[in-house]
């Protein structure tokens, strides 16, 4: 297995003392711990990876840095794999993906032959005609949809989350990062440095910094271990910061975990990415990018060829042909597209090694052998930019390594407002107009030379630490960077008359498909990339970005810097919607007294986001319970669960004022121990809530809200507040409440057992009283409401004394024969009672006069929410009205909540609420209805299930005690 | 393969004609200026010159065409509404949807595979109810489904008893579409350009000019141009521009967020979604999962993304499909929600006599494309509102008789 590996010292990553078994498209493999996938069947010779998406061209290695989707490959529950960055394990079962037939005989690279009758966009173009011809093809179109494949059964892994806090977030420990760390740390400022390899280092790890090619092993050495010593650096490595989110907000995914950085100072010293030259069949397997081929054999010890020719816009390339030769790897020739290069020492090194080099000449195009494989290039003389001379000379390799050129990774500073340019002296994009809080440093901030990338760090570093006042120095503005060629070649770009120079390997489009795009119209590169869909595949443009901007600009006459790339979006590299969710946070809510509503055979349902009684009894007798419920509420005493109602305390001088605008009614005057109702409009007048407000003491209310509507009860008070600045502090006391709602005609004969501090009687403590005092103990607060119809004590207290109160009420009230009722019970009981639930008996245009509540609006008031909406609405004729209606026909249909009422073939209303009322024996209901049949004694006609005419005659509400002699006696 | 593709390999003329007008000198006067040249804008401008014989048309934009929310939204297409009004409405864009390829002579990729609306309340049900007998009474194939057909259309979807919010009940809407969002106003503003209208991307309206009521110039970032008439398209951004023209709209603006995955081999045909999770997902032709949500909680003027509902999105959607942990997220962007009292749009005229409204898009601008196009054509043309859109003037609000749709919106898009 070992032929393609080279000796130590390459391949730091590797232990080669642990062998790893892995299998490829069933093929059994061996590979070393520290390997990555597409490292390891390099090593194994197998350098054919995966089928391009649109022509299923074999691909290979072209970054080794997870910028491309050349190498997404299989894994059982991982689609759509970065080989070249996924960790090799043992027992790996890998296989690639998107493939018809197999990886070797792809039957739909066929394909390619037809690509000049698949023009860019050339869905747009066809498939439509004649009319139905699309709902044909669809089918067809979609089995080529989609890479990897999705295991359907698979149970998420886990998954969590972390917060984290820093003075300074350094992303990226190349040089850069690790000198920007230490240089911040001296300062005593914690520190965070981030990596997304497993080691510290960054290039320092796989580039050749001088001709012998010891610098980089010696700084990095030095440097690693002095951030080992510093206690206030935190180096995290297999990790990736996935974006910046506004006020240094910075997810970093590290195996399992989301970490949430906030971070006073970010600096990004994330380096550059190589970029790709684009000629015919540059997407060959064996051509990659130099840097591609130095990560091959530094990192995992892979000899990326046999013979190789290395084309070369940058000085770079020869450093990459020095590495080639130290590992035994034949330099063919280097093609240099420069003209007139400018050598440096370590250029100077190499060329005394006697190889080859093709000045002034590009690689026009490669040529592939056996399994797609290159075999040789087709080197030219450059006659003039982009274009090659006629004829020129084969060289046969198995290796093409491209070093023309970089492109800063801009995506997470342009993601915090940063700006991209471009200078067409250096051929290069750079990165200007940063946020605050936020610096750059490095080969992206366009340092290219060891000492001044280092120098240039440091100067990143004071900044953020003088800024947070760690200490104060004087920080030069800029660093001299020495005359040297840019290592961008401006224009590595050769087209050819039969296509396939590809400039986004992700999605197949060659140089004509651009060009043609921008001809067609779509010439903004915004327009280009969602016509030709180029930087929208998984790498999201990292390798096309430039040579596009390039060729756009070139054909519409503008600059590259005018013609910029696409908006940089998170997630930087790909993560998980497993990660992005972690133990995702549904609470359940449960009341205290949840277990003895389990206990006593209790139906639960979800009511918003908690779980409350339906109904207590068997599901097979739900309508008899609910009658039984029902029945003992009427004729004796039962007690339901209310801890779900939400609760706010409104405190401070203002606070009556304060309820005086937030609620219709009007509350300046309410007396202290007493209730009023308290409904809530939005600004258009809209019904959005109600509930009861009680006095606790002058400048206490204790006001209670819907279930459901409490959260944005409470979020509407404090945005008022806000703006009103009122003496007042609002708390929601939800949960720290809890309550028991005690009912019917024996209740305080119950209650009394219990209470011995609260005069109960009519007269003591008459209807809509409050007060405070004990029940078996418990500190309590009691309002004498009801949503039901009869005598009625809503007790709240300190929610963890729910169960103790459900207890004792329980047991005083045995002798009664007490029962407790769910919400099904109080559904029928509120509904005969007539009172509405907001929400279901209104919509979002309902209004106080629409649902017959103009008594709970307060006009002499000066001003409330929604006031100035109700006086005009007020000035208008009514178009519908909620009216009570009942079914008398006992052989009808139950009309549902929401069937129509109609008159003719026209809608007219809708039912909001029906049951079939035990008390009235015949079904009752609530609906709109437009106002000349709300008169009582009018006919409506309501279509039930099936389509059942169902007639219901209007009558008046209450339908149950309508003098309300029950509930204030 | 399509024979019609034949010609590209052949014809030596390809590529031929620029798809829309190349950016000449703005005149100093147009018939009709459109303020925005989204899928709206774009189509206004279409059935103008193809139907009313009205070329002189400037289409602008301040940024490329189609650039806005056309760009951002999440290409859903239904009717299943809560209104006679909007259901009316949206089932004649439906209508013309399905029809759009040929029409334009370019292929938006309608595809109708359906939209299932999740329930997991008692008082979702009620609310599912009442649109399902809405929709049917206008003729909407829409209908409260149970389980077991919920099992039969989505039968990966995560239906166990123990998850935080069981599945009691759906919406079923079989008319529920998507399109490729970017052809829709791509193909509208090629059939325009074709027929002479002037598209100038790049050209930022600064300032309206109006005298005794009456528009009369539109002043830009390339110099001052008179127009006989003009409309704005601004979703987004429209109340800003109304106020150039000295209009206040009731509209609150906010970001609204969206994300997409890697592409994958097909495993979900309908447009799933949940108003108690807040999420919604469909698998795009190219095969990537588009996800999105609800609007973000505080009006905002900016494209920017949050940490929050992307974790909140990610969250909701696996409660759904549990085995999605595994794809990977590619892209989360936001689009602006130009948000209405009543979750209806604000269309036709404006107290400003030649200055027509298209606005207060909210989370349904994208499958009203069509029908708002024609419709404004027709009023720009004929200066009388037509029926189909009348229920939507702005002056409803005067008057307080809404269009209330806040029922048939949430996360459902």
């Amino acid at each position: 297995m070992t032929n393609n590996r080279l000796p130590l010292p390459f391949g730091s990553l590797l232990d080669r003392e642990s062998t790893v078994n892995f299998s490829f498209d069933g093929k059994p493999y061996r590979g070393f711990m520290g390997d990555s996938i597409a490292s390891a069947l390099a090593a194994n010779n197998q350098h054919l990876l995966s089928r391009s998406f649109k022509y299923h061209r074999p691909r290979g290695i072209l970054t080794m840095a997870g910028q491309d989707a050349n190498t997404l490959v299989q894994l059982p529950a991982n689609p759509n794999a970065l080989a070249d960055r996924e960790q090799l394990r043992n027992g790996m079962t890998v296989t690639a993906q998107n493939v018809s037939g197999s990886l070797e005989r792809d039957w739909r690279a066929v394909l390619g032959l037809f690509s000049r009758f698949l023009p860019v966009g050339f869905y747009y173009k066809a498939f439509f005609k004649p009319k139905g011809m699309w709902e044909k093809w669809v089918p067809i179109i979609r089995k080529s949809a989609g890479l990897g494949v999705i295991d359907e059964s698979h149970q998420p892994g886990y998954f969590d989350k972390q917060f984290a806090f820093y003075d300074i977030a350094v992303i990226g420990a190349g040089p850069a990062g690790m000198a920007a760390a230490l240089q911040a740390a001296s300062t005593g400022a914690q520190v965070l440095l981030v990596d997304e390899n497993p080691q510290l280092g960054g290039s320092l790890n796989y580039a050749r910094l001088d001709a012998e090619g010891n610098a980089a092993t010696a700084l990095l050495k030095k440097m690693r271990s002095d951030i080992a010593a510093c206690d206030n650096i935190v180096a995290m490595t297999d990790a990736v910061c996935n974006g910046w989110f506004a006020d240094n907000w910075l997810p970093i995914i590290q195996g399992s975990r989301l970490f949430k950085v906030r971070a006073n100072q970010v600096l990004m010293c994330v380096g550059a990415m190589e970029q790709q030259a684009v000629f015919r069949n540059n997407d060959l397997p064996g051509v990659m990018m130099a840097s591609a081929a130095q990560r091959l054999m530094r990192l995992y010890a892979v000899r990326p060829g046999n013979r190789a020719v290395v084309l070369a816009g940058n000085n770079d390339g020869y450093a990459v042909a020095l590495d080639l030769l130290d590992a035994g790897v034949e330099v063919a020739a280097i093609v240099e597209l420069r003209a007139q290069p400018k050598y440096n020492k370590v250029a100077n090194a190499l060329l005394r090694r006697g190889v080859t080099v093709h000045t002034g000449q590009a690689v026009y195009q490669a040529l592939k052998g056996k399994r797609g494989r290159l075999t040789a290039v087709d080197v030219r003389k450059i006659v003039s930019q982009g274009k090659c001379a006629d004829t020129g000379e084969i060289i046969h390799c198995d290796l093409l390594c491209m070093s023309v050129g970089f492109t800063p990774t801009y995506q997470l500073i342009c993601q915090a407002g940063g700006q991209l340019s471009y200078d067409d002296d250096s051929a290069m994009f750079s990165l200007n107009q940063l946020p605050a809080n936020f610096h750059i440093a490095g080969s992206v901030n366009g340092y290219w030379q060891l000492d001044t990338v280092v120098a240039d760090a440091q100067r990143a570093a004071m900044m953020a630490t003088n800024t947070i006042g760690k200490v104060d120095v004087e920080v030069p503005n800029t660093i001299a960077e020495p005359d040297a060629d840019s290592p961008n070649f401006n224009w590595p770009i050769f087209a050819h008359p039969k296509g396939k120079e590809f400039v986004d390997f992700d999605e197949d489009l060659q140089i004509a498909d651009i060009v043609n795009a921008t001809q067609d119209g779509y010439d903004h590169v915004q327009l280009l990339k969602r016509y030709s869909t180029c930087g929208m595949g998984p790498s999201q443009g990292r390798h096309s970005a430039l040579a596009t901007a390039r060729l756009v600009a070139a054909s519409t006459n503008k600059t590259v810097a005018q013609t910029g790339v696409t908006t940089a979006r998170p997630p930087f590299a790909p993560e998980t919607l497993g990660h992005c969710a972690g133990r995702s946070f549904y609470p359940a809510r449960r009341t205290n007294m949840h277990y003895r509503h389990l206990e006593a055979g209790a139906q639960m349902l979800q009511a918003g986001v908690w779980y409350r009684p339906a109904y207590y009894g068997p599901v097979g007798a739900a309508q008899q319970c609910i009658n039984n419920e029902v029945h003992a509420v009427r004729n004796n005493v039962g007690l339901m669960d209310v801890s779900t109602l939400g609760g706010l305390e409104v405190r401070g001088t203002d606070a009556a004022e304060f309820l005086n605008r937030i609620y219709t009614f009007a509350f300046i005057k309410q007396p202290m121990g007493k209730t009023r109702y308290a409904l809530m409009t939005n600004e258009a007048g809209v019904v959005i809530d109600d509930g009861v407000a009680c006095r606790v003491s002058e400048h206490h209310f204790y006001v209670t809200a819907s279930t459901g509507g409490v959260d944005q009860a409470f979020q509407s008070m404090l945005k008022w507040n806000a703006q009103w600045q009122l003496d007042v502090d609002i708390a929601n006391v939800t949960s720290a409440w809890c309550g028991i709602n005690i009912a019917g005609p024996n209740a305080r004969k119950v209650l009394q057992k219990v209470c011995p501090d609260i005069d109960l009687s009519n007269t003591a403590f008459p209807f809509l009283g409050f007060r405070e005092g004990h029940i078996a103990a418990i500190p309590a607060r009691v309002i004498r409401i009801g949503f039901v119809g009869e005598l009625a004590f809503e007790i709240h207290v300190p929610q963890h004394n729910g169960e103790a109160l459900w207890d004792a009420l329980m047991k005083a009230g045995d002798e009664q024969d007490i029962k407790p009722f769910g919400v099904e019970a109080q559904r029928v009981l509120r509904l005969e009672k007539g009172h509405i639930i907001i929400g279901q008996d209104t919509d979002a245009m309902s209004n106080p006069m629409e649902v017959q509540m103009s008594w709970a609006i307060a006009r002499k008031k000066p001003f409330f929410v929604g006031s100035r909406s109700l006086i005009e609405l007020g000035k208008m004729p009514l178009q519908r009205t909620l009216v009570g209606f009942v079914v008398n026909d006992p052989q009808a249909p139950i009309p549902l909540e929401s069937h129509l009422v109609l008159q003719g073939d026209q809608m007219v209303g809708r039912v909001t609420s029906c049951n079939y009322s035990p008390t009235l024996g015949k079904p009752v209901g609530l609906a709109y209805v437009p106002l000349p049949a709300a008169e009582p004694g009018c006919k409506i006609v309501i279509r039930a299930a099936d389509g059942v005419l169902v007639t219901a005659e209007v009558v008046t509400l209450p339908f149950y005690d309508p003098d309300s002699l029950r509930q204030e006696v | 393969m399509p024979l019609g593709l034949l010609k590209y390999g052949f014809s030596k003329k390809y590529p031929g004609q620029h798809h829309f007008t190349p950016p000449e000198e703005l005149k100093k006067h147009y018939d009709v200026v459109i303020i925005g040249a989204g899928g709206h804008g774009a189509a206004i401008a279409y059935y103008l010159a193809k139907y009313h014989g009205i070329t002189d048309i400037a289409l602008l934009d301040k940024g490329y065409l189609g650039g806005g929310n056309t760009a951002r939204n999440t290409a859903v297409i239904r009717s299943n509404y809560l209104t006679e009004e909007g259901v009316s409405f949206y089932r004649e864009s439906v209508k013309l949807f399905q029809d759009l390829s040929n029409e334009l002579n370019y292929n938006v990729m309608m595809e109708n595979r359906g939209q299932l609306t999740l329930a997991h309340s008692d008082a979702t049900i009620r609310s599912f109810r009442w649109r399902a007998e809405v929709n049917q009474h206008l003729g909407v194939r829409s209908e409260l489904v149970d389980r077991q057909t919920i099992r039969e259309l989505v039968p990966n979807l995560r239906m166990d008893d123990n998850s935080r919010f069981p599945i009691l009940a759906g919406l079923w809407h079989a008319d529920g579409a998507t399109a490729r969002h970017d052809a829709v106003v791509w193909g509208y503003a090629k059939g325009a350009c074709e027929r002479g209208v002037e598209l100038h991307q790049l050209t930022e309206a600064l300032d309206i000019e109006v005298k005794k009521g009456r528009v009369t110039a539109i002043m830009t970032d390339r110099g001052r141009i008179e127009c006989g008439c003009a409309v704005q398209a601004v979703a987004g951004a429209s109340s800003l521009v109304a106020r150039m023209a000295g209009i206040n709209l009731p509209i609150h603006t906010y970001p609204l967020q969206a994300m997409v995955t890697q592409p994958y081999k097909p495993l979900l045909t309908p447009h799933v979604s949940s108003p108690q999770v807040h999420v919604y997902i469909h698998q795009t032709s190219r095969g990537e999962f588009v996800i999105g949500g609800g609007s973000d909680p505080y009006p905002l003027y900016n494209t920017r993304s949050t940490l929050d509902q992307k974790e909140a999105l990610a969250a909701a959607v696996l409660e759904l499909f549990p085995f999605l942990a595994q794809a990977n997220v590619l892209r989360q962007w936001a689009g602006m929600t130009d948000m209405t009292p009543d979750y209806s749009p604000i269309m036709g005229t404006s107290p400003v006599e030649n200055y027509y409204l298209d606005a207060g898009w909210g989370t349904w601008g994208f499958k009203a494309t069509p029908i708002s196009g024609k419709t404004m054509a027709e009023l720009i043309a004929t200066k009388t509102v037509p029926a189909l859109i009348k229920p939507f003037e702005l002056e409803r609000f005067y008057r307080f008789q809404q269009v209330n749709e806040a029922g048939a919106t949430a996360a459902s898009h």
